[in-house]
């Protein structure tokens, strides 16, 4: 069942439309992140969801109820969502205690209860021995740990997360990717992530809706994202790729100064006219010899033209024999090639992933 | 979005245009209205302007204020070259004398001004003729030249402080690069450090020319005795019975016109960003050796404070625990008659301290409340063209007192709306008056809250005035008793625009000091000031305890 529903959501601002006919459901548990570079429209996707902004057009719908449109919005306190923000916010006049218990005390709970479920989120987060400190007197990560638990206790109908890690060091974020998909799969509660880290992305969700200038390119799970981009800009900005653009001329594909059989490729016949294709740097093998033609596959001659050792991998630069093309290659440590030396590539069809038309 | 918190902030709105608003239209509206038929007119004008007594009085305060501002330069840039970039010794004692002076209201000045060096009588007549055995003294404050020498005393601290915070702005890498290609010390000092603060001098000079033409205090008490006007005097004046209005609000425009022109015009001087050391970070800063001229330079700044705050403290010190302040400083003149006679003996004494410190905390509050509610207001877009609203609350920063206190009477003393004859008036006038040192304090610590703490708290589920009272007041405490005392302090000395709306039982302790000033008992006068000042500085004290030792300073940044 759906739990939040976007209908064809815009969002002006005088004259520059920041979200553009934004279409998303979410399935009860479901966690989606809106992964895009900055000024693409999601933390203002996040805050209409949230109730702090009112679209412009298109409606928001949770169980069933029109929570946004227009006409109305729901104040942000009558959703029953709950939010971690960029910095946290962390109330500096409250313990770590108060700050937890605040939404709890909105509702009304008995003190007893407010008393238990905040002592058992805390541990939950392992922070149980710090419940009287002020927020002054903890590290990023843990306050980070705070908004999570004061996020959590209310067991919000939504979860909405704002940039959460942006502000921690390489480490800690890292850590706090697992932490935050732990919390996920322990209370199920439906999340809305937004970030511009596609590793954080990835590591955390379900579902990826990438973004780019208010609209959705793509909404996939990681690894199809990542294996079949249908967009050059969702293929270039999750992982590195190369972009090979080729004309369909009868059984071929023809590429600058090398050409593919139109067979060899998983949709053939959608193929027509001119095509452009992603091919990720590790999808392509590099030979010393000319390798013996796979069944499917392509080989084309071409030259070491750049490289880079990078200790877990190698970087090449390869020009296709003829060609002004520059293809991007990573190859394993072992697999040593000089600049200028004549090398073949072997490219698998069935890797590209076509992308449409601009 | 709808909001029920909606009502609250229209209201609050309202409450600022009948302060600032409704005040400036009825004294634009009296300006052009006939005293007894209410028509159009323009006799008002020829009214004010067709005698040559009030535009000589016009030229007085011209005269007065610039000479008043030059002096101020005089006194006050050479004193903040040496605290900001010179290795001057005893730069604390300086800067505390300065903080004193600030303090000191400009009419005690001026009553301690009229002990020393009044004609026949004063200290330094006296001490001269003892000393020469001449007739009589050469000094005389009873004279223009009189008036200026006190003004610039009491409002030379704004130039300190707007060039020292220049000064300190100018990294020394731009002194380095002069004396790299040769330059002397001196040479450097006139060539590149004050030229780069000369547009912080020339914005001072503009506010001290203000300060001068719109203060009223030190004007009445010394222009009047020397038989010359001043604008504010003259304004005064067309108030006793009966109150001219009407030609009083049409004497007041061109006031008002040129120091709006003027404050505009100090603006644009500070904004222009062609000054490029001025805008960067500090850097770093290394004093300049000044040699055997460092105690040379000492010497002028305590000249300069002994003129403003030294000698003036003692003497008030010593009139208002004197029997006869003329019988000297021996033991046998000292008393605590004076101070017992203002704080308990006399009713209109007593009433008037307890009204000055219970009328400057209302207007405080008042001027407090308001100030963060429209900054939270425009902070957060909540009502459709809320930028305007800034203005509105700032405005009253270039309206002088006088002319503010001539709108409220004549906005609040006919109906629908009559408070002439009350406190409120007096309240009211004071917290508009200080709206926007109450303004700009309150929107700093509003803009040091990151709006994420209350849409978290809006997120789990408060409203909106919840989150206001759980996360953003509780935030705001320090910086706003800060505020407090800021506003608080100007509102317990306020004279210019308390002397229009008084009535009898509102007397506060400013009033009550001028209207004593022509009775000559200069003993109760001084014990007046003293209880001012010493609640003052008790305010002070607590205020640096509270907020750190650079918050008086803020107000004349803004």
């Amino acid at each position: 069942m759906s739990r939040l529903v976007l209908t064809e959501v815009s969002r002006r601002f005088g004259s520059v439309t920041a979200v553009d006919r934004f279409s998303l459901s979410l399935t009860q548990g479901e966690f989606v992140s809106l992964l895009g570079p900055s000024g693409c429209g999601k933390t203002t996707t996040l805050r209409m969801i949230a109730g702090f902004l009112e679209p412009s057009a298109g409606t928001i719908e949770m169980d069933g109820r029109t929570i946004s449109s227009p006409a109305s919005t729901l104040p942000p306190e009558k959703r029953g969502m709950s939010m971690i923000f960029q910095s946290y916010a962390i109330w500096p006049n409250m313990t770590v205690a108060e700050n937890v218990a605040f939404g709890l005390e909105v509702r009304r709970l008995p003190k007893a209860e407010v008393r238990t479920r905040v002592d058992k989120i805390l541990d939950v987060v392992q922070m149980g021995h710090l419940g009287g400190r002020y927020p002054q007197e903890l590290s990023g990560g843990q306050q980070q740990r705070v908004a999570l638990a004061r996020a959590i206790v209310v067991q919000p109908a939504v979860l909405l997360l704002d940039e959460p890690l942006s502000n921690l060091d390489a480490n800690l974020r890292e850590e706090m990717r697992y932490e935050i998909r732990r919390l996920h799969d322990e209370f199920h509660i439906t999340t809305v992530y937004v970030t511009h880290d596609q590793a954080e992305a990835m590591v955390t969700s379900d579902r990826i809706a990438v973004m780019h200038q208010g609209r959705i390119e793509q909404v996939d799970a990681p690894r199809a994202l990542y294996a079949r981009p249908r967009t050059r800009f969702v293929a270039g900005f999750i992982g590195r790729t190369n972009f090979l653009d080729g004309e369909a001329r009868g059984e071929a594909i023809v590429f600058d100064h090398f050409e593919i059989p139109r067979g060899a490729f998983a949709d053939s016949q959608a193929l027509r006219g001119r095509v452009s294709f992603s091919l990720r740097p590790q999808s392509i093998v590099l030979h010393r010899q000319p390798p013996t033609a796979s069944e499917r596959g392509a080989v084309v001659p071409g030259a070491v033209t750049q490289r880079a050792y990078l200790g877990e991998h190698w970087d090449y630069t390869v020009r296709p024999a003829g060609s002004a093309l520059a293809l991007r290659v990573t190859a394993r440590p072992h697999e040593v090639f000089e600049v200028e030396e004549a090398v073949w590539l072997e490219l698998d069809p069935r890797q590209m992933a076509p992308l449409l038309p601009e | 979005m709808k909001d029920r918190s909606l009502v609250v902030w229209v209201l609050l709105i309202a409450l600022l245009l009948l302060l600032v608003i409704n005040p400036l239209a009825r004294l634009l509206w009296a300006s052009f209205e006939h005293p007894e038929t209410g028509a159009f007119t323009l006799g008002n004008y020829a009214a004010a302007y067709g005698r040559w007594r009030n535009i000589e009085a016009l030229i007085n305060s011209l005269v007065v204020g610039l000479a008043a501002a030059a002096l101020c330069i005089g006194f006050g840039v050479p004193m903040a070259w040496a605290v900001s970039r010179t290795d001057m010794p005893a730069k604390g004692l300086v800067w505390a004398a300065v903080l004193g002076t600030f303090i000191m209201p400009n009419y005690l000045g001026a009553v301690a001004w009229i002990l020393m060096a009044g004609p026949n009588a004063g200290w330094l007549n006296r001490i001269y003729t003892g000393l020469t055995g001449a007739a009589a003294g050469p000094f005389n404050i009873y004279s223009k030249t009189g008036l200026v020498l006190v003004i610039a005393c009491y409002s030379f601290p704004y130039m300190f402080v707007f060039t020292r915070s220049a000064l300190d702005l100018i990294s020394s890498e731009m002194e380095d690069a002069a004396s790299t290609l040769g330059a002397s010390a001196l040479r450097t000092t006139l060539r590149v450090t004050l030229p780069l603060a000369l547009p912080a001098i020339m914005g001072a000079f503009i506010v001290e020319f203000l300060e001068a033409i719109a203060l009223f205090g030190a004007p009445a008490l010394i222009a009047l005795p020397a038989r010359f006007q001043v604008m504010t005097t003259m304004l005064w004046q067309m108030f006793e019975f009966p109150p001219r209005l009407q030609v009083a609000a049409a004497y007041a425009m061109p006031l008002l016109l040129i120091t709006v022109f003027l404050f505009w015009l100090q603006y644009r001087l500070i904004a222009r960003k062609g000054f490029v050391s001025l805008t960067g970070k500090g850097g770093e800063r290394r004093m300049v050796r000044l040699g055997p001229w460092r105690f040379v330079l000492l010497g002028y700044c305590l000249f300069v404070t002994s003129l403003s705050f030294f000698v003036p403290m003692v003497v008030v010190l010593q009139a208002a625990f004197a029997k006869a302040w003329g019988r000297g400083f021996g033991w046998d003149n000292l008393t605590l008659r004076n101070v017992r006679f203002v704080l308990f003996d006399q009713t209109a004494t007593r009433a008037a301290t307890v009204n000055t410190f219970v009328y400057a905390a209302a207007a405080s509050v008042i001027a407090l409340g308001l100030a963060l509610a429209i900054a939270y207001i425009v902070a957060r877009r909540l009502v459709p063209m809320g930028r305007a609203l800034t203005y509105v609350a700032m405005a009253p920063f270039v309206i002088p007192g006088i002319v503010l206190a001539i709108g409220f009477y004549a906005a609040y003393t006919a109906k629908p709306l009559v408070l002439y004859g009350t406190a409120w008036i007096l309240i009211l006038a004071f917290a508009t008056r200080f709206l926007p040192i109450a303004y700009t304090n309150s929107d700093a610590s509003l803009r040091s809250i990151n709006p994420e703490l209350e849409d978290a708290a809006r997120i789990l589920g408060g409203s909106r005035l919840l989150a206001l009272r759980r996360v953003v007041v509780p935030l705001l405490k320090r910086g706003l008793a800060g505020a407090f005392i800021l506003v608080f302090i100007p509102a317990t000395r306020e004279l210019s625009s308390a002397i229009f709306l008084y009535t009898t039982g509102t007397q506060v302790l400013s009033v009550l000091l001028f209207d004593k000033s022509d009775e000559g008992n200069f003993e109760v006068l001084s014990s007046m000031g003293l209880i001012l000042v010493v609640g003052t500085v008790a305010l002070v004290l607590v205020g640096f305890r509270l907020v750190g030792r650079d918050f008086l300073l803020r107000r004349t940044a803004s």
